[in-house]
């Protein structure tokens, strides 16, 4: 059964009094475990898209369902309560919470989202700290990382909800191209590990082709689709 | 609940200086109202006892219609013998009540042969008096501190005026109720210090004397000064006293009695009230230093950190935790202040303890003020400061929880 599946779904914003469409009636499939890329320009819609799919925005018109829910029936509560359950983030600017450790940091999702038991948080932390070769930094907080190590920090805490899908808008813009291979590769690796499904966006030509399924968007629509590898029929 | 204060303690840390300084603006906040009520309330207290203590009695009772009349002191509202028996039997039924003295008060004549002037006097129980109003004692400036037959103490305004000392004899001239005048040669055994308040410039002199001046068959009791043992059940007491003396009638079916706390005698009671409502309006300005400092603190503390707030929404944080996080934190900065200020208005009213201010009071001078604070006004003063510093950052911090995550997210 898909992960995601969206039909004619579109996105009205409204700047001033004048109504923006920033999504033209978008149709698509995801299937679990999959490693998909939206690209294009900037404003094509990428961001608009993956706010959609990660609840935190609705649609104007169409269905989205997510997970088997549809996203536009949850209200604030709910949503936040999905978002937690579901849907791991990754962002651009690594978003870390400055105050908290490594260790920390991938830690509060179980401690102030799940409620996770001592234990067993110390084994998923612990797990994933390795996973993303952070756990000799462990004690650090942001500020004595480096950008690519933040982002690996993202990753984990992306992941230590165990999602069934994370999302990634433009993980890769603030790093350099060494350290954007990596991240993406050590998405892939955590795709392969734990079977969650990574959706990112980018307009970074040499990372898209990381992807194992591209959707092309130009202003609001998908304007292709691409699959590597047979890994998605969408 | 340990994780929302450990984040809010770090994210306190982490604007170090304005932490500092909203704790410091409490603290002084805090401290100043310490201060204020600790030298005003013993400036209040000590007046209290100054006038309890030395002339009014904590309670007065007198017959109904006297304290109305009581410029002029009328002989024709004292309590009969019969009545007073039964009021001195009703107090030896009372274990709040330490002391009674009963007094006949009488305005009359002083003469010294060469000089002539008006004089207050009360006629008293010398050991009933100084155990109702222990600190008389310290008022005789001259002669022995007791009030013996024969005998009268005099304010020292008359001693000085007329140019009189301890030994002297004088003569008390008074009108008795039945208009026939009477009078009686005195020694002068005593000269008073003079005190603010009613009764503040009489004389004493022994009831017995007073009785013969007055001449009454039987003694008829003026006013009868209380003491309690615990001035705090003052209020009590006087609800108890009223209570049982209301069944007591007069050949009219009117109540025969009247009870006054000192409140009810001394102008003094309004200076005190004064105070009160200056440390009320003291605590206003605390309120409004704590609302003012914390509300703007938190605001800001919001508004920096709105992209960290989207991150955390975006993950699935509730935002009844997003706003226990901003409110832990305003009452985090709400108790830094409190401690600080409780520990600085502490060492300052020692010092204010140590160095002994002393001021004057009326023609009272050299009185010490030992400024005190009561732990309750500790309790008080901190829960203030800790309230107003939570609902100073409830509006900041329902904001944050209301933020929408996208347009958190979107902000720079």
């Amino acid at each position: 059964m898909e992960l995601i599946k969206a039909e004619n779904v579109s996105k009205d914003y409204l700047v001033g009094e004048v109504a923006i469409r920033a999504l033209n009636g978008v149709n698509f499939v995801i299937e679990p475990a999959s490693f998909v890329s939206f690209v294009g320009p900037s404003g094509s819609g990428k961001t608009t898209l993956l706010n959609l799919i990660g609840c935190l925005d609705k649609p104007t018109e169409g269905t989205l369902t997510v997970a088997g829910s549809d996203v536009a029936g949850l209200d604030r509560r709910q949503g936040a309560a999905f978002r937690g359950e579901h849907i791991g983030f990754i962002f651009q600017d690594f978003n870390l919470m400055p105050v908290l450790t490594v260790y920390e940091n991938i830690e509060y999702p179980l401690l102030m989202v799940q409620s996770v038991a001592a234990a067993e948080r110390e084994e998923r932390v612990r797990k994933l700290l390795d996973a993303v070769g952070m756990l000799d930094q462990k004690d650090k907080y942001p500020d004595q990382i480096s950008g690519g190590q933040k982002q690996r920090v993202a990753v984990a805490r992306a992941l230590v909800t165990n999602p069934k899908l994370v999302l990634a808008d433009e993980p890769t813009a603030n790093l350099d191209s060494k350290t954007a291979y990596m991240i993406i590769d050590l998405m892939k690796k955590m795709r392969d590990e734990f079977k969650t499904t990574f959706i990112f966006s980018t307009h970074d030509q040499k990372i898209v082709g990381e992807a194992e399924i591209i959707y092309t968007l130009v202003d609001g629509a998908i304007a292709g689709r691409q699959a590597k590898g047979g890994n998605g029929n969408g | 609940m340990g994780n929302l204060f450990k984040i809010a303690l770090r994210n306190l840390r982490r604007y170090r200086r304005r932490t500092v300084l909203t704790a410091s603006l409490i603290a002084i906040g805090v401290l100043f109202v310490l201060a204020f009520v600790a030298v005003s309330g013993s400036f209040k207290n000590m007046i209290i006892g100054q006038i309890t203590d030395s002339m009014l009695g904590h309670l007065q009772i007198h017959r109904k219609g006297y304290v109305a009349s009581i410029d002029n002191l009328p002989l024709t509202l004292n309590i009969k013998p019969e009545a007073m028996a039964k009021l001195e039997k009703m107090f030896q039924g009372m274990p709040e009540i330490a002391a009674y003295s009963p007094r006949i008060k009488f305005g009359g004549m002083f003469s010294s042969f060469t000089e002539t002037t008006n004089i207050r006097l009360n006629g008293v129980y010398p050991e009933k008096e100084l155990k109702t109003v222990p600190l008389l004692a310290s008022r005789i400036l001259e002669g022995e501190k007791a009030i013996r037959k024969g005998e009268v103490v005099i304010p020292e305004l008359i001693a000085r005026g007329m140019k009189l000392n301890v030994g002297d004899t004088i003569v008390i001239i008074a009108t008795n109720k039945d208009g026939s005048v009477n009078g009686k040669q005195l020694r002068i055994g005593g000269v008073l210090e003079s005190a603010t308040g009613p009764g503040g410039r009489d004389g004493y002199l022994h009831i017995e004397d007073a009785v013969e001046i007055l001449r009454m068959d039987a003694m008829e009791i003026s006013e009868i000064a209380l003491r309690l043992k615990d001035f705090g059940r003052l209020d009590a007491v006087y609800s108890t006293l009223n209570t049982m003396l209301s069944g007591e009638v007069n050949k009219q079916g009117k109540p025969a009695f009247e009870v006054h706390t000192w409140e009810g005698l001394s102008p003094f009671f309004n200076i005190a009230r004064m105070i009160d409502v200056m440390t009320f309006f003291i605590k206003l300005m605390l309120i409004a230093i704590v609302l003012v400092s914390i509300m703007n603190v938190m605001i800001m503390a919001v508004y920096e950190r709105i992209r960290e707030i989207g991150t955390i929404s975006a993950i699935g944080t509730m935002p009844g935790k997003i706003l226990s996080m901003f409110l832990i934190e305003g009452f985090c900065l709400g108790v830094f202040g409190a401690i600080i200020g409780n520990a600085a208005g502490l060492i300052v009213v020692l010092i204010l303890k140590v160095v002994k201010i002393t001021f004057e009071f009326g023609r009272q001078t050299g009185l010490v003020l030992t400024p005190a604070i009561d732990a309750s006004e500790i309790l008080v003063v901190s829960l203030i400061v800790i309230g107003v510093a939570i609902i100073g950052s409830l509006q900041p911090a329902f904001k944050a929880s209301r933020m929408e995550p996208i347009k958190a997210l979107r902000h720079v």
